[in-house]
């Protein structure tokens, strides 16, 4: 990659020094060019993603300008215009590599029962050696039942429920995540993931297929605000039963530090000056 | 945001949000009798002149039995237990929360203190995932990973010292308690001359280890492991066959494979129902796969072999650590961090002359003939290193359970989203299914032997 093919780089701040074309190549980069590190995020880490259809397109969570975190005032730095995707990986292309073929396999024909392979699940995403599977939340129930009670799948065991907030995903800015393990097997381990946006943030509870996770959806529920609809009593699990707001979501105020010098204070965490 | 508008958020939420808390007192018009100490009679005798059948016990949350600040709610016929649930979040401390605003290596400084029995899992079960998301996994020295199982398994020991000596007391055995308190005494000492702090060490770090061991570590250790294994002797000849003991426990907290499973029930209550599962065997990290070691079940489901399991398994525990140290013997002088200099500090502190933590070797390289290194040095301790977007999960075999980690990724110098699967918090779900029905005295035992440390219920 050249600059001259990446038109982000000319972007980057007008009189910054423009290195040689001729000798920057990548090969004659060093370890600490911030461009390498640059580059890992393009392809998601390095990894090389194959094109299999739309779908496997990465998904882009949200951008970073600029190198160092100053956003206010000059751009001193010449890395001002830099504007990075965050990109996570987007669907994998068969095959996935060890037993994630056959779980797939078996799971697609256990659902040609119900709902079918193409409707309840979005995508499977395979990266750093762990199955995600992105299931549509109307069919959590059915695929969960299936992964549990398949006699070749058999994940008897839900790891809880874990929220991440991705304000800059429109329209499906909510993710909970399950991971899965089967005992049975041999300790095989898939991870459920399944989106709602965040004006309609309802997933179906999994507490009927496995009660283990009635803390987890609550924990999820009390930082996220996401309900988990057919949960037998969704309450507050960690934060007072009066508390207003859901402390893990990235659009939730966070407190400054008042401090005792001519009205002083330090600004919260997610407003100060912080490298990018 | 202004303090306005937040106010605004608060008073909408109350309105709308159907699950949200309700003020209504549920005890108006009931008789509150408030309890410390005294006999029980005198209370029942009291309650039942009220003709009222049933009775709420609010156990804790500051009842020393209750492991830190956990709240027991239980509904009592008359000594019997018919209802039971568990209240936490009384020791709720946003960690989660806080990682999100720190580096990726200070990041292991916040969830050391979650468990604050087994830093040192939460430590490598982070630094694990954080190591599968820059994919730098098979580049951690072999040094390194022997470090971290011997640190592992001491505070494996460390944990189930802890579980019997506060189990012990709970149930009036104060000698089980000064022995297992002692016993681990032993081990905090060698944390400290390893890690420099007896608890939240902060000691694994992303890539590696803070640390080489110190001079003469192997032997302390190795010296201490002897007194181990004769405090642990101590506890066997006074917990194992002490009828006392074994009224109390045999058949109380009684949880079977079928409850296990669906509670999602791991550790030491899992493998009291006969049922092998340890991730250390089953999917190895750190190298587990090349050490020799057993793992303890017994099928009697109840606070008795749990118990037993845990002095069992303290002593495979000792075992590894025996095989870390002649492994520690044969890679004297090897790396203990990852190579890649974008991801390891430059420099490993020394203790110099003026009793300072700093390698002097580094200070004169970085003030006096290279610049280029100092500013290395002051971005990557500053700013850290950069983590490709994307997620990982990572388990490890706890002293209590399947302790997973799950982090994300936006590329950025901070996780996106950490998240600990604490076992504790999972386990302490049981609670219920093994207190119905049972005496209130056995409550006390049943929670003992599920052995949930609040700090890392709550995070």
């Amino acid at each position: 990659m050249s600059d001259a093919k990446d038109p982000k780089h000319l972007e980057s701040g007008e009189g910054a020094p423009v290195p040689d074309k001729a000798l920057d190549t990548a090969a004659t980069r060093t370890d600490d060019d911030p461009r390498s590190s640059d580059t890992a995020q393009h392809t998601g880490g390095g990894r090389v993603v194959e094109l299999a259809g739309a779908d496997s397109e990465p998904v882009q969570i949200g951008e970073r300008r600029g190198m160092f975190g100053a956003t206010r005032g000059q751009d001193t730095t010449g890395y001002g215009g830099l504007v990075t995707p965050t990109l996570l990986p987007g669907a994998s292309p068969r095959p996935y590599g060890g037993y994630y073929d056959e779980v797939a396999d078996l799971l697609g024909t256990a659902l040609e029962a119900g709902p079918g392979l193409g409707a309840a699940v979005e995508k499977v995403v395979v990266d750093r050696g762990e199955m995600t599977v992105f299931v549509r939340r109307e069919h959590l129930l059915e695929v969960a039942r299936v992964l549990r009670d398949h006699p070749g799948l058999r994940f008897e065991m839900c790891m809880g429920a874990s929220g991440v907030h991705y304000p800059g995903e429109t329209g499906r800015e909510l993710h909970v995540v399950y991971p899965l393990l089967s005992i049975t097997h041999g300790s095989r381990r898939v991870r459920l993931e399944v989106t709602c946006p965040d004006d309609d943030a309802h997933v179906p509870s999994l507490v009927s297929i496995w009660p283990g996770n009635d803390w987890h959806e609550r924990e999820t529920w009390d930082m996220f605000g996401i309900e988990f609809d057919g949960h037998p009593a969704l309450t507050r699990i960690l934060m007072p039963d009066d508390w207003p707001g859901h402390p893990q979501r990235k659009d939730y105020p966070l407190g400054g530090i008042p401090v005792e010098y001519k009205g002083g204070t330090v600004p919260p965490p997610d407003q100060r000056r912080a490298y990018s | 945001m202004t303090t306005h508008e937040y106010d605004t958020v608060a008073e909408d939420l109350t309105v709308t949000d159907p699950y949200g808390a309700s003020v209504d007192d549920d005890t108006e018009g009931a008789r509150v009798f408030t309890v410390s100490g005294g006999d029980w009679n005198d209370l029942v005798d009291e309650a039942t002149a009220l003709h009222e059948e049933r009775i709420v016990v609010n156990m804790g949350p500051q009842h020393p039995s209750t492991h830190g600040v956990l709240r027991l709610i239980l509904e009592l016929d008359g000594e019997t237990v018919t209802e039971a649930r568990a209240g936490i979040g009384y020791l709720h401390t946003g960690i989660e929360k806080n990682m999100e605003f720190r580096t990726w290596t200070q990041g292991v400084t916040f969830c050391t203190r979650m468990d604050y029995l087994t830093p040192m899992f939460q430590e490598a079960a982070y630094c694990l995932s954080v190591e599968r998301l820059l994919g730098i996994e098979d580049r951690i020295p072999e040094r390194a990973s022997i470090i971290r199982v011997m640190m592992m398994e001491l505070t494996r020991v460390n944990s189930h010292l802890v579980a019997l000596g506060t189990g012990g007391m709970e149930m009036g055995a104060t000698t089980v308690m000064t022995v297992g308190f002692r016993e681990r005494e032993r081990i905090l000492r060698v944390f400290e001359a390893i890690t420099g702090l007896r608890m939240n060490n902060a000691y694994i770090r992303p890539g590696g280890v803070a640390q080489d061991v110190p001079h003469g570590a192997v032997d302390m250790v190795r010296e201490v492991i002897a007194e181990l294994r004769t405090g642990l002797g101590e506890l066997e000849k006074l917990l194992n066959e002490n009828p006392l003991l074994k009224g109390r426990t045999v058949g109380v907290g009684y949880l079977d494979l079928t409850g296990c499973i669906a509670l999602g029930v791991t550790g030491p209550v899992l493998r009291s129902t006969g049922l092998p599962h340890d991730l250390r065997k089953a999917t190895p990290y750190c190298g587990y796969e090349t050490y020799d070691f057993e793992v303890v079940t017994r099928t009697g489901c109840d606070a008795y072999d749990r118990l037993r399991i845990r002095i069992d398994e303290m002593y495979e525990s000792l075992k590894i650590v025996e095989q870390c140290l002649e492994r520690l013997q044969r890679t004297d002088g090897q790396p203990v961090m990852v190579e890649d200099k974008k991801i390891a500090w430059p420099a490993q502190l020394s203790v110099g002359g003026d009793g300072q933590g700093n390698s002097l070797d580094h200070i004169r390289e970085i003030m006096g003939t290279s610049m280029e290194a100092l500013i290395h040095h002051f971005k990557l301790v500053t700013e850290g290193f950069r983590v490709p977007p994307g997620q990982a999960y990572v388990a490890v075999e706890s002293a209590k359970g399947e302790l997973g980690c799950h982090t994300v990724s936006d590329g950025g110098t901070r996780p996106y989203r950490a998240h600990f699967r604490d076992p504790s918090f999972n386990n302490l779900q049981a609670t219920a299914a093994m207190c119905e029905g049972s005496q209130v005295a056995d409550v006390i035992v049943a929670v003992a032997s599920i052995d949930p440390v609040m700090g890392g219920v709550d995070r």
